[in-house]
């Protein structure tokens, strides 16, 4: 019976018992998921326009952002680092384009995501030649980025906002709103959903696979240049960010591969989700629950919807 | 002109689906038994035989098992380490309790754990195809990893949390531990190997491995033609992860000597599966050659600054290392995506008909 | 090639007491708002080459899913060899006897055409998981047992020559015919055929005509067939049931059929 009572009832005990905290929770979760989605969102950004199940997109969060810190160490003011680095993530679509998926055109998906742990591999060793393995600071003041919180003080407690998280937040919603605006209202826009559609039909209408690809990418690239400033500035930039990165795929089971609300939406349940569930039932099975929670939740969520939230249901033909 | 099949028929089926139909293929494979078993343990010195061939040995058995999933079955898998990790702590516990009991018997025992294991991590791949499965295998990689740190049990409550390998013996001969010699290790591991890769073709050419092929290819199509996805699908898992979990008591018992949870990380499951691609996906022989490459090739590039006089730090050679490794699976990809095992099948057919390709 | 006056005896001869194999009552299935089977029921003959023919969207590859359970139909029931059902999964119709080919070419694309048609004979081979393993005594003795029937069926449709070749490499007529080797593995009681004379040229369709008409012949095979050239349907099935837009608009043997009002309209589109 107390186990019962620890599971079913404390939990929440505890959540009315202390609103300022809860409201807390909540808003840590809020960020975590705002990340979260944000690194789902590159990869959804990829996976709809080439098929590619891009696995490379968390190592490219951590090698956006070193590039960024590194140059900065170096001597570069911050707002040319800035400027570099954006340059550094179009150089790096275009390579990976050149190089990895113009020879692998037609190939089935399981080569082209194994081309993309290879590029994973590829980058760590790259990023940790250059700019070394050590944790580095993020330089989120000097480029401008606000950093002081603000106290409220709700139901007689405390609950404090960093304004980064507001920042973050803030970014995260103007970045998915162009690229919204970017992918239904322009011309490119809808090649790139002809591309997802059918490669071979998207060709035949005149469509230049390698174009898109190369503006897949370095979107992708920007989506992950903004989660590493994000995330460096919340904890330092190291290579630690990868397994973080990983969590994008619970998310995107969620939401469904191709949709970008989904990608939103299933980013924040797992935020909320993992945040509370570690702060209120953790202590229950011995803390350390953040690092599978996010995909035990997913594998009880692909067993009613395998489709995913925004997925349609699939009649299988033949 | 010396690799030729003409001349030697097969009078009956059972000749006719050998898995070397050809005299000269025996006579390869006998010669490379005689490296392995006289050759080699003679020649040998410790750091060849502790260093390359155990592990080189070790991670073909996993990587074989991996295969069984992957290469055979269709079902992508990320979670090859946790597997591992279930087979190397079961037989930490079965030799704890049982500590007479001859430690090959017990490796072999605690491969059944993982098989458990695997089935129940097995289950949603009912419902589940593709990279949604391997996010499920990622669960299982993650949940593992996190029950061998938590559950103190698992470990004997040791405060340093890793397993460390006790003496054991099998056979009246000093195993494993500190005191085994690495030559008597290395038999036992060449032995285990061998004989679980001649089962994994056995199985692989009668009527389950045919219906993993079967789910692999075309799973409705297999389903009209009366194959039970459960059925097929796990015991797929069950194999696969009863071979993993052999490979991963070994990996501890055999090689490592004492292990934590580190040593079952996604990064080693990664591994595994750049061996089974590199190797060649749904080939038993690639298995050998993908572990070969991905494991021997590092050596060699750790060793080559000493070599040549160079002095470049440890931390660089292991950047390097990375670069090299992430470069070749991608050039592997694009020159032959489907492996070693396929390069050397297209080298076999040219040699056959060489040095007359048209006649 | 006399694929006229066969079936016509052998109608006649049947028509005293023709033995129901399947029988499928008011069946009805539908995709969300898609009705792709409206109320239809026929039935199929033991021993008989049963044609359902239509135009394309007329739902007669959703009938043959429904009739080897991949989809379950919504209302009606299915009748087979004497057992009612409603719902089942694909792996039981194989079990009872039911074998098909499909539209678009199914094959185990990664593996050799022999291993494909030994692919069939899954379901009468029952040797455990330990013999399984040493592929040694009664396991060894199966295989070679099944290994002999497969090359009877190799021979009898003449692919001996592509026996190792893995099936992606072979051309589509072939794939067709390894196709039909792999469903005839099984010794089925009723065979589905989906279009399988599709994209062929007269050459290979003359062929494949040769087989279809042996199979029913020398095996006693029932055959449901789907086809769209209508020489064909004509000259090789006993009887003809029509379909449009998931009805069925005519049922009976080919010479009423093609003489139906309704069917002619449904080919040839009517003036409104």
């Amino acid at each position: 019976m107390d186990i019962l009572y620890n599971i079913l009832i404390d939990p929440f005990v505890q959540m009315g018992s202390a609103p300022d905290f809860f409201l807390q929770v909540l808003w840590s979760g809020f960020v975590a998921g705002t990340l979260y989605s944000l690194i789902a969102l590159g990869f959804v950004l990829i996976f709809k326009a080439s098929g590619v199940f891009n696995f490379a997109q968390g190592i490219m969060v951590v090698f956006a952002a070193l590039t960024l810190v590194g140059l900065y160490q170096a001597g570069v003011p911050a707002w040319l680092a800035l400027i570099l680095t954006i340059g550094a993530m179009f150089a790096l679509a275009w390579l990976v384009e050149r190089i990895v998926l113009r020879n692998l055109v037609n190939q089935e998906e399981i080569i082209l995501f194994m081309a993309t742990i290879g590029l994973n591999y590829f980058l760590i060793g790259f990023g940790e030649y250059v700019f070394g393995g050590e944790p580095k600071p993020m330089i989120a003041a000097e480029l401008g980025l606000p950093t002081g919180s603000t106290t409220f003080e709700p139901f007689g407690g405390i609950v404090i906002i960093e304004h980064l998280d507001v920042a973050a937040v803030v970014m995260a919603i103007i970045l998915v709103t162009a690229l919204a605006i970017f992918f239904n209202k322009t011309r490119i826009g809808r090649a790139l959903r002809a591309v997802a559609d059918d490669h071979q039909a998207a060709l035949s209408v005149g469509i230049s696979l390698n174009q898109i690809w190369v503006i897949v990418w370095f979107a992708a690239g920007i989506v992950a240049l903004a989660t590493g400033i994000m995330w460096g500035a919340k904890s330092d930039v190291s290579f630690a960010l990868q397994i973080v990165a990983l969590k994008a795929l619970p998310v995107l089971i969620i939401g469904g591969f191709t949709s970008i609300p989904g990608a939103i939406i299933g980013g924040l349940v797992i935020g909320f989700g993992e945040k509370l569930f570690e702060i209120y039932w953790g202590g229950l099975l011995g803390s350390g629950v953040e690092g599978w929670f996010a995909y035990v939740i997913a594998l009880i969520f692909l067993l009613f919807r395998p489709q995913g939230l925004f997925g349609e249901k699939i009649i299988e033909r033949i | 002109m010396f690799y030729r099949e003409v001349g030697q028929f097969k009078t009956n089926y059972t000749a006719d689906s050998q898995v070397f139909p050809i005299l000269q293929d025996k006579v390869g494979i006998i010669a490379m038994l005689v490296i392995a078993y006289v050759i080699i343990p003679m020649a040998g010195n410790d750091f060849f035989i502790t260093t390359v061939m155990i592990p080189f040995l070790v991670f073909t058995l996993a990587t074989i098992g991996l295969n069984i999933l992957v290469g055979y079955t269709g079902q992508l898998s990320l979670g090859t380490g946790a597997f591992m990790g279930v087979g190397a702590y079961s037989c930490y516990k079965l030799t704890t309790f049982f500590p007479d009991v001859n430690i090959i018997i017990l490796v072999l025992l605690s491969g059944f754990f993982a098989a458990g294991v695997g089935i129940i991590f097995g289950l949603p791949s009912l419902r589940i195809k593709g990279f949604y499965l391997a996010v499920t295998t990622l669960a299982a990689q993650f949940f593992l990893e996190w029950a061998f740190i938590r559950i103190p049990w698992l470990y004997n409550y040791n405060d340093s949390g890793a397993i460390e390998v006790p003496q054991r013996e099998g056979f009246g001969v000093i195993l494993t531990g500190a005191a085994a010699q690495p030559v008597t290790r290395y038999l036992v591991v060449l032995s285990i190997v061998l004989v679980m890769t001649w089962i994994a073709s056995n199985i692989i050419r009668g009527r389950i491995g045919r219906s993993w092929m079967m789910i692999r290819d075309m799973d409705i199509a297999a389903e009209l033609m009366g194959v039970r996805p459960l059925y097929a699908k796990l015991s797929a898992f069950a194999v696969s992860s009863f071979y993993c979990g052999v490979a991963g008591a070994m990996f501890v018992f055999f090689w490592l000597g004492a292990a934590e949870v580190e040593s079952f990380d996604i990064n080693h499951s990664f591994l595994f599966l750049f061996m089974a691609i590199i190797g060649g996906l749904g080939s038993l022989i690639g298995c050998y050659m993908g572990a070969a490459f991905i494991w021997i090739l590092p050596i060699i590039i750790r060793a080559l600054p000493e070599a040549l006089g160079l002095d470049v730090n440890a931390a660089t050679v292991e950047h390097i290392n990375f670069m090299m490794i992430g470069g070749m699976i991608i050039f592997f990809l694009i020159v032959e995506p489907h492996g070693l095992a396929r390069l050397w099948q297209i080298a076999k057919e040219k040699l056959r008909t060489w040095p007359f390709p048209y006649s | 090639m006399n694929v006229a006056v066969k079936p016509a005896d052998t109608g006649s001869d049947r028509a005293n007491a023709p033995e129901v194999m399947l029988d499928i009552r008011n069946v009805s299935l539908s995709f969300g708002g898609v009705h792709a089977i409206k109320d239809v029921s026929f039935n199929i003959h033991k021993g008989e080459i049963r044609a359902i023919i239509g135009p394309n969207g007329a739902g007669k590859t959703s009938m043959l899913n429904v009739i080897n359970g991949f989809y379950h139909p919504q209302v009606g029931e299915i009748t087979f060899k004497g057992e009612t059902r409603t719902q089942m999964r694909p792996y039981v119709a194989a079990t009872q006897g039911i074998a098909r080919t499909f539209q678009n070419v199914a094959l185990f694309r990664g593996m050799s055409t022999l291993d494909n048609i030994m692919s069939g004979r899954t379901l009468k081979m029952h040797k455990n998981f330990f013999w399984q393993m040493l592929r040694f005594g009664p396991a060894m003795q199966e295989e070679v047992e099944h290994r002999e029937r497969v090359e009877e069926i190799i021979d009898f449709l003449e692919i001996q020559h592509i026996r190792r070749t893995p099936v992606g490499r072979l051309p589509y007529g072939l794939q067709k015919r390894v196709e039909l080797a792999r469903a005839l593995a099984m010794e089925p009681e009723l065979l589905l055929l989906d279009e399988p004379m599709a994209g062929m040229n007269l050459e290979e369709k003359e062929d494949m005509s040769r087989f279809i008409l042996d199979v029913n012949d020398q095996f006693g095979t029932t055959i449901a067939l789907i086809e769209h050239d209508m020489g064909v349907v004509m000259d090789l099935s006993t009887r003809v049931v029509v379909l449009d837009h998931g009805e069925k608009i005519a049922d009976g043997t080919p010479a009423e059929v093609s003489s139906n009002q309704d069917v002619i309209d449904a080919y040839l589109g009517v003036a409104h």
